[in-house]
């Protein structure tokens, strides 16, 4: 009997997808991987999305997701290929001898049941413990997961503990059968930053204790490079590289794991402030309707023309609030917005044509944010004529015009959102925005859930435009690495309140205010043994707790 | 005040608001309806002085605000008035029928309320296999025909032909004892849970397979538990609330809807007592019929709003 306890062969995975107005056909996902797990390490599978890291993961659980197919090769997990197993002996390996955490602790908790339950559920289930006993193992490992209140914490609901409490339950799920092999699918990338390194800290440390092993799954590299002994790198369902973490973090081999390892190298010389603002956010205070108490204190910033303003900080900090009140959605309590030399009315429905223009908006969703039944064409040509009256031939060319701008060639016209890759329909939400000729765009987390690779090229994009168009930009961002990449000046948020700001230089330098600080150092560096360090060296904990 | 106990004042105070307005409709509906009580107790050939001197001595010619209020605060006092037709107490012969039906309809709530849910969950389970076809075809066929065509079928089969359970539900007698009534109203409380079934049965299965696409059923699956023990410890928890308004809909039927059955097979509820003074133009027992219906339907509706509140875990437990 060998060490290894996972042992993948050629595994192959297909799925059948329905495409709308085509015949179902089947597609593969997954080529032909290899890979091997000895008991205790941990494995990062590492890729964008669509590399098929996820599905791998599942299949060490015989599980495929939705019409996703287990189509060839071998995956041993203790000398047993579960592939050819009976579907019992698929039952005792889920949950008993491999568990699994996914990325949204929030949605994979039975919101009518108690925390208690669900963790212990598999362990009882299986066998593996009495109620008594596995119920005290949860308390152990709620302790020992940082957890507040470890003897009562299971008593409550799901909705009743915060993200970041919930995500460390789910390992604490995980881990309570005392599984052979753990699969982290993405378990702190829907946290805030400051909250992951907690959730990181806590996971890495129970896997050491227990001595369990664990596939890890990520699209982050640096986060990957803290907790794996291998990293494994995937892209379109073959492998690129496999190695060791410092072997790969150190000294990739492959192109695509040396792009992976440096992306995040945009650099962006910092510009002067103007004498003449473009924008000015003067004292503005905000409450959402029927609520009772403020999410913006007495904001107060400006922009000037030409330049990139990154507000920045963490879920609940208020920065979605802002561009709302700036768009006029949300009319402000007190406070005024200069823009372009005039007062901006506080309620979008006062504002007038030339207001709406010069102020266009960009989202974090570019799917939801596009009409999926207009064509590309349709949705660039929208502005022209509704601003400028373009019809016919000449709004056409003004489209293919804006179709070379953002680098997609004028065959994308006549397309659908739904023909578009993640990517493409972003840049065709930047064209809408552009088509306006606007003179300030408001980002909202445009790159948020775009691959890293994928992100840096709008964000060159963006940087690119700017300088063509002198348009400005307000971006916001939880990315403190996306900020250093493109501001010219940072506002921090905290609560509502401006924490920190200034131009980006006076804004990173030292000597930082404790939550900048927090914020500042808890973005995973590429670089082996990063969490300890900052772990001790922490001024203050993080909110998410 | 816990906002639980508000959202349930309001419901409730909801519920005795649309009461009234329903009194309201009743009292004017009744009143355009054609026909006239005096002619019907007296006939064609009463003579005009006749009708205007019963009329006044039924109170019917005094304005229409006067009559509602006064019947009003009478069903207050649990005075539903007295039958025109036959000078019996209406609340006292309700009573007795009203009795009739709710045994009837319990006794069918019991049978088909767990069976619905236990076939959806099965339907569920077998999915798009031979079960599910074949409890959704069955279910199906139940509802689309005529519940008077089930009635007299399983009369004739089962009553006339096997000879098991009473054709019809003439032996039935309040202070029989249950044996003897069950066994009378075997034939109506068939017919009444085949009628029911199929929309209660299709959907539980409709708001388990919603349920099941949420990704705490992969959690449940990745546990390695039974197919049948994520369906209902995981799925089934989550799916009351939709659950419990197509039942509660089903159970005020049961109250309300039974006219037909009643008939068909004799049985002495209120569906009949309503039908028969309909026809003799008996307007206060028509009106205490309707509001009493009406209640029924409002007062299940209500059941069903608070248990989908408190299956609301965020609801039960604040934060």
């Amino acid at each position: 009997m060998s060490d290894n306890l996972l042992k993948v062969r050629g595994l192959k995975i297909g799925a059948t997808v329905y495409p709308p107005g085509e015949k179902p056909h089947d597609i593969k996902i997954v080529h032909g991987v290899d890979c091997d797990l000895e008991k205790g390490k941990v494995l990062g599978l590492i890729g964008e999305s669509g590399a098929g890291k996820s599905t791998i993961g599942l299949a060490t659980m015989a599980y495929g997701r939705g019409g996703v197919e287990l189509t060839g090769g071998e995956v041993w997990v203790n000398d047993r290929d579960i592939l050819a197993s009976a579907q019992g002996d698929i039952r005792s390996l889920r949950g008993g001898e491999v568990t699994y955490v996914s990325q949204s602790a929030a949605a994979s908790f039975n919101p009518a049941k108690q925390i208690m339950e669900q963790v212990t559920e598999a362990a009882i289930g299986h066998g593996k413990f009495s109620k008594k006993e596995a119920e005290e193992r949860a308390v152990t490992l709620f302790r020992k997961l940082g957890l507040p209140d470890p003897e009562n914490i299971g008593k409550r609901y799901p909705h009743q503990v915060s993200g970041g409490q919930l995500q460390r339950c789910m390992t604490a799920l995980a881990l309570c059968p005392e599984p052979d092999l753990v699969v982290f699918d993405e378990p702190t990338t829907a946290l805030d930053v400051t909250t992951q390194i907690d959730v990181l800290a806590a996971i890495k440390e129970a896997i050491r204790d227990t001595g369990v092993a664990a596939l890890y799954i990520t699209h982050d590299l640096a986060v990957v490079a803290q907790v794996s002994d291998d990293i494994m790198v995937l892209r379109h369902g073959n492998t690129v590289e496999y190695g060791t973490t410092d072997q790969i973090i150190n000294a990739p081999q492959e192109e695509y794991t040396q792009a992976l390892v440096s992306v995040r190298s945009i650099e962006h010389e910092e510009k002067q402030p103007t004498p003449e603002p473009l924008l000015t956010v003067q004292n503005i205070t905000a409450r959402y309707k029927g609520t009772k108490f403020d999410v913006l204190h007495d904001v107060t910033v400006d922009l000037h023309p030409g330049q990139t303003l990154a507000v920045v900080g963490e879920s609940g900090s208020g920065k979605s609030t802002l561009a709302r009140v700036i768009t006029g959605l949300l009319p402000p309590r007190d406070g005024t917005i200069n823009f372009a030399g005039r007062m901006l009315s506080k309620d979008l429905g006062n504002r007038t044509k030339e207001d709406l223009r010069e102020l266009q908006m960009i989202y974090q969703m570019a799917d939801v944010a596009m009409n999926p039944r207009q064509t590309v064409g349709t949705i660039i040509g929208r502005p022209l004529e509704f601003y400028f009256g373009l019809k016919g031939a000449e709004k056409r060319k003004r489209v293919i015009e804006l179709l070379d701008e953002i680098e997609m060639g004028s065959e994308f016209i006549d397309r659908y959102p739904a023909e578009l890759s993640g990517g493409q329909k972003q840049r065709v939400c930047i064209a809408r925005a552009l088509a306006a000729k606007p003179k300030l765009i408001i980002c909202d987390e445009v790159t948020s859930a775009l691959d890293p690779l994928v992100a840096d090229g709008i964000l060159k994009l963006l940087l690119q435009l700017q300088k063509i168009e002198d348009v400005a930009y307000l971006f916001i961002t939880h990315d403190l690495a996306t900020v250093k990449a493109i501001a010219d000046s940072i506002a921090v948020m905290y609560q509502g309140k401006v924490q920190r700001y200034g131009s980006k230089s006076h804004v990173l330098t030292p000597p930082f205010d404790d939550y900048t600080d927090l914020l500042l150092s808890s973005v995973p560096e590429m670089k082996l043994g990063w969490l300890e360090d900052v772990i001790a060296n922490r001024k203050m904990e993080s909110a998410g707790n | 005040m816990s906002p639980i106990v508000k959202l349930l004042a309001q419901r409730i105070a909801l519920g005795l608001l649309l009461l009234f307005l329903v009194s309201i409709l009743i009292f004017a509906g009744t009143i355009v309806l054609p026909g006239d009580v005096a002619q019907s107790i007296l006939g064609q050939s009463a003579t005009p002085e006749a009708l205007a001197n019963l009329r006044a001595e039924l109170g019917l010619d005094e304005p229409p605000v006067a009559r509602y209020f006064n019947w009003l605060f009478g069903v207050f006092q649990g005075d539903l008035g007295t039958a025109l037709t036959s000078g019996q107490d209406i609340a006292t012969a309700i009573g007795k029928r009203l009795g009739n039906t709710l045994f009837l309809a319990f006794w069918a709530a019991i049978i088909a309320v767990p069976l619905a849910i236990f076939l959806g969950l099965l339907a569920v389970r077998y999915r798009e296999r031979w079960p599910d076809k074949l409890i959704s075809a069955v279910t199906l066929a139940s509802i689309s025909v005529p519940e008077f065509l089930i009635g007299y079928i399983l009369m004739f089969f089962i009553g006339v032909k096997l000879g098991w359970f009473p054709p019809t539900a003439i032996s039935y007698r309040p202070d029989a004892d249950l044996l003897t009534k069950l066994s009378a109203v075997a034939l109506p409380i068939a017919v009444l849970t085949l009628v029911v079934l199929a929309h209660m049965m299709r959907m539980t299965r409709a708001a388990i397979l919603n349920v099941m696409q949420s990704a705490y059923i992969e959690t449940a699956e990745l546990k390695g538990l039974r197919m049948f023990t994520i369906i209902w410890r995981h799925a089934f928890p989550n799916s009351v609330a939709p659950v419990v308004n197509v039942v509660m809909l089903n159970l005020a039927y049961l109250v309300v809807g039974v006219v037909v059955v009643e008939v068909v097979f004799v049985y002495p509820g209120m569906g009949g007592y309503l039908v028969d003074h309909v026809s003799k133009r008996d307007i206060p027992v028509v009106q205490a019929c309707g509001l009493i219906f009406a209640a029924v339907y409002i007062g299940l509706n209500l059941i069903a709003d608070v248990v989908s509140i408190l299956a609301n875990p965020r609801l039960r437990h604040p934060k």
